[in-house]
């Protein structure tokens, strides 16, 4: 049954709720080797739910979660893992070098611990104790216990918040070098332009559930909207219908449309009807852009 | 049914890890647990401190017209005091702050080897009921001119090193009830009174009748009893008390391993 496809890590169907609240929603996820797979969503979505079942810290109240086919409770599957989590404090007191150590002598073959140094860049850390260490180098020691283990499937947890952009590039780069190796990696992220720079595949959860799932270009399709307003006596169920529109309503008196191609959009617009006013061409931002798609509907529209 | 076993993709040989580098793994979790307590002075300093001074003051000073079986009575009793707090404190504590701080999430989704944490933990507040025992046992033989042969100085730093585990025990469930710096606050309800209690800062018979009954109750007491006999003074056998402490022990234990499972 299981050949050798077995993905690398799979949610199936998985339910969880915490009391009354229901944080997963029958969600399924699969990750095949070699991917680098990003999970978005605003707070509250089911991110750290759907980590916290696949590392097996939890268990889903229905469905199934798994880590190479075994449960993910095994300690054979978390042996090929690595995981950087959002908030762990470390021991303040133990030098870099002694945390590497101590997370290296949890698997099988590990990096050799320069070279897990150099991946993460705090080769210059070693000797410093953890405490002693800015918010952003205290990230990029996690990042390099995640690796040290030469893990098969990476699971990072909100990496890069607080870094500086300059930490964020080198972890981005650390991370394609990973994913070269054939390391998958889960990741998860409020930064749509980490998934967009990193993301073979993304997953937007909201409530619970999987919004939308598919490459980074068709993500960006669904988001890279520019939304039209202006002033203008067109019919909107007749915009609507034009090539590369989206949508096109009458908010308020103003006609709105939303699309892809916003100069194709105008141009035409400005020859059908040259009394138009008051004409605002707007990108949906990325972070407005997915706030949309993580409403309840999906569209784009103002009802 | 099943003819043929398909090769895996992922042979589980990558999974497997030689006996050798599991030891390892314990070895290093409680070397690291060992050493970043040791490296915190707010940790040991109170746990050395506190014992020492208790010592110097009502064993060496006060008790100098009381002759040296004061001075040998105080050394098994705050030497048992001092065993206490590495114990409860040591593993309560820190149990209830990375509890909050998100480390032990992180440990149990790592592949560390199952037990590892706890064991690391218990060697800890071993180790450190070593230094306390050592360092009352040099100023019992030092300034109080307590004389102890070497088996009886070597029963008291075994008592102590032993003696420990029960705390752990109960430092642990108490660091599953609570979380971060509510736990070191709770603990201290614990730990002083119930030395005051079991007769460790001052003997059970110069206390009111009452308190002489319901000492047994505590661990600490029978840890007492236990201690005075490896220094020489023990009334009767020690292995009852020995009994109550490995029973206390394992009921904390399972409490508290319940706890763990259950909340995380």
């Amino acid at each position: 049954m299981t050949e050798s496809s077995t993905p690398v890590a799979r949610l199936a169907g998985a339910v969880k709720h915490y009391d009354r609240l229901t944080a997963l929603d029958g969600v399924d996820i699969m990750l095949h080797r070699g991917e680098l797979l990003a999970l978005l969503g605003p707070n509250g979505a089911g991110k750290s739910t759907s980590i916290s079942l696949l590392l097996g810290l939890s268990r889903p109240d229905a469905g199934r979660a798994e880590l190479f086919g075994l449960d993910p409770q095994r300690i054979e599957a978390r042996r090929r893992i690595g995981v950087m989590l959002q908030s762990s404090n470390l021991p303040p007191t133990l030098r870099v070098g002694e945390l590497l150590r101590l997370t290296a002598s949890y698997y099988p073959d590990p990096r050799p611990l320069a070279e897990s140094a150099a991946l993460a860049g705090i080769g210059d850390l070693l000797k410093r104790p953890y405490g002693k260490l800015s918010g952003g180098q205290q990230r990029r020691v996690q990042f390099a216990l995640a690796l040290c283990g030469r893990p098969e499937l990476l699971f990072l947890d909100e990496p890069t918040v607080g870094m500086d952009i300059d930490a964020r590039r080198k972890l981005w780069a650390a991370m394609r070098t990973l994913v070269a190796e054939g390391c998958s990696v889960v990741l998860t992220t409020h930064y749509l332009e980490e998934a967009e720079a990193l993301a073979q595949r993304v997953v937007v959860l909201g409530q619970g559930r999987v919004l939308s799932e598919g490459s980074v270009d068709e993500l960006r399709a669904k988001v890279l909207l520019s939304r039209i307003r202006c002033l203008s006596d067109l019919d909107a169920d007749a915009v609507a219908g034009w090539p590369q529109v989206a949508s096109a309503a009458c908010v308020g008196g103003r006609l709105q449309i939303a699309t892809g191609a916003a100069e194709v959009v105008v141009r035409r617009l400005l020859d059908a009807d040259p009394a138009l006013r008051e004409l605002e061409v707007q990108r949906a931002g990325l972070a407005e852009a997915f706030t949309e798609l993580t409403r309840e509907q999906p569209v784009p529209e103002a009802a | 049914m099943n003819a043929v076993t398909v090769p895996a993709a992922a042979p589980p040989v990558a999974a497997g890890m030689p006996p050798r580098r599991v030891l390892g793994a314990y070895l290093a979790e409680a070397r690291s647990e060992c050493l970043r307590y040791m490296r915190a002075p707010g940790f040991m300093l109170p746990i050395l401190l506190f014992p020492g001074m208790f010592y110097l003051l009502f064993g060496v000073v006060m008790a100098k017209s009381e002759g040296a079986d004061a001075a040998r009575y105080l050394l098994a009793s705050y030497g048992v005091f001092g065993v206490m707090s590495p114990g409860l404190f040591g593993f309560g504590v820190s149990l209830a702050i990375e509890r909050e701080g998100g480390l032990l999430t992180l440990k149990r989704a790592l592949p560390m080897p199952p037990g590892a944490y706890l064991l690391g933990k218990m060697l800890m507040a071993m180790a450190a009921a070593a230094v306390v025992v050592l360092l009352l046992l040099a100023m019992a033989a030092g300034l109080a001119h307590v004389t102890l042969s070497l088996a009886q100085a070597g029963g008291l730093l075994l008592t102590g090193m032993l003696g420990v585990l029960p705390f752990c025990a109960l430092g642990m469930f108490v660091g599953t009830l609570f979380k971060g710096q509510a736990a070191p606050a709770m603990l201290q309800l614990i730990y002083l009174p119930m030395s005051f209690l079991s007769g460790l800062w001052f003997p059970l018979s110069m206390m009111p009748k009452v308190l002489q009954q319901i000492a047994p109750v505590w661990p600490s007491y029978h840890l007492d009893r236990i201690a005075l006999a490896a220094v020489g003074m023990g009334q009767g056998a020690a292995w009852p008390h020995v009994l109550v402490l490995v029973g206390f022990a394992a009921v904390f234990l399972l409490l508290a391993a319940r706890r763990l499972r259950r909340h995380g």
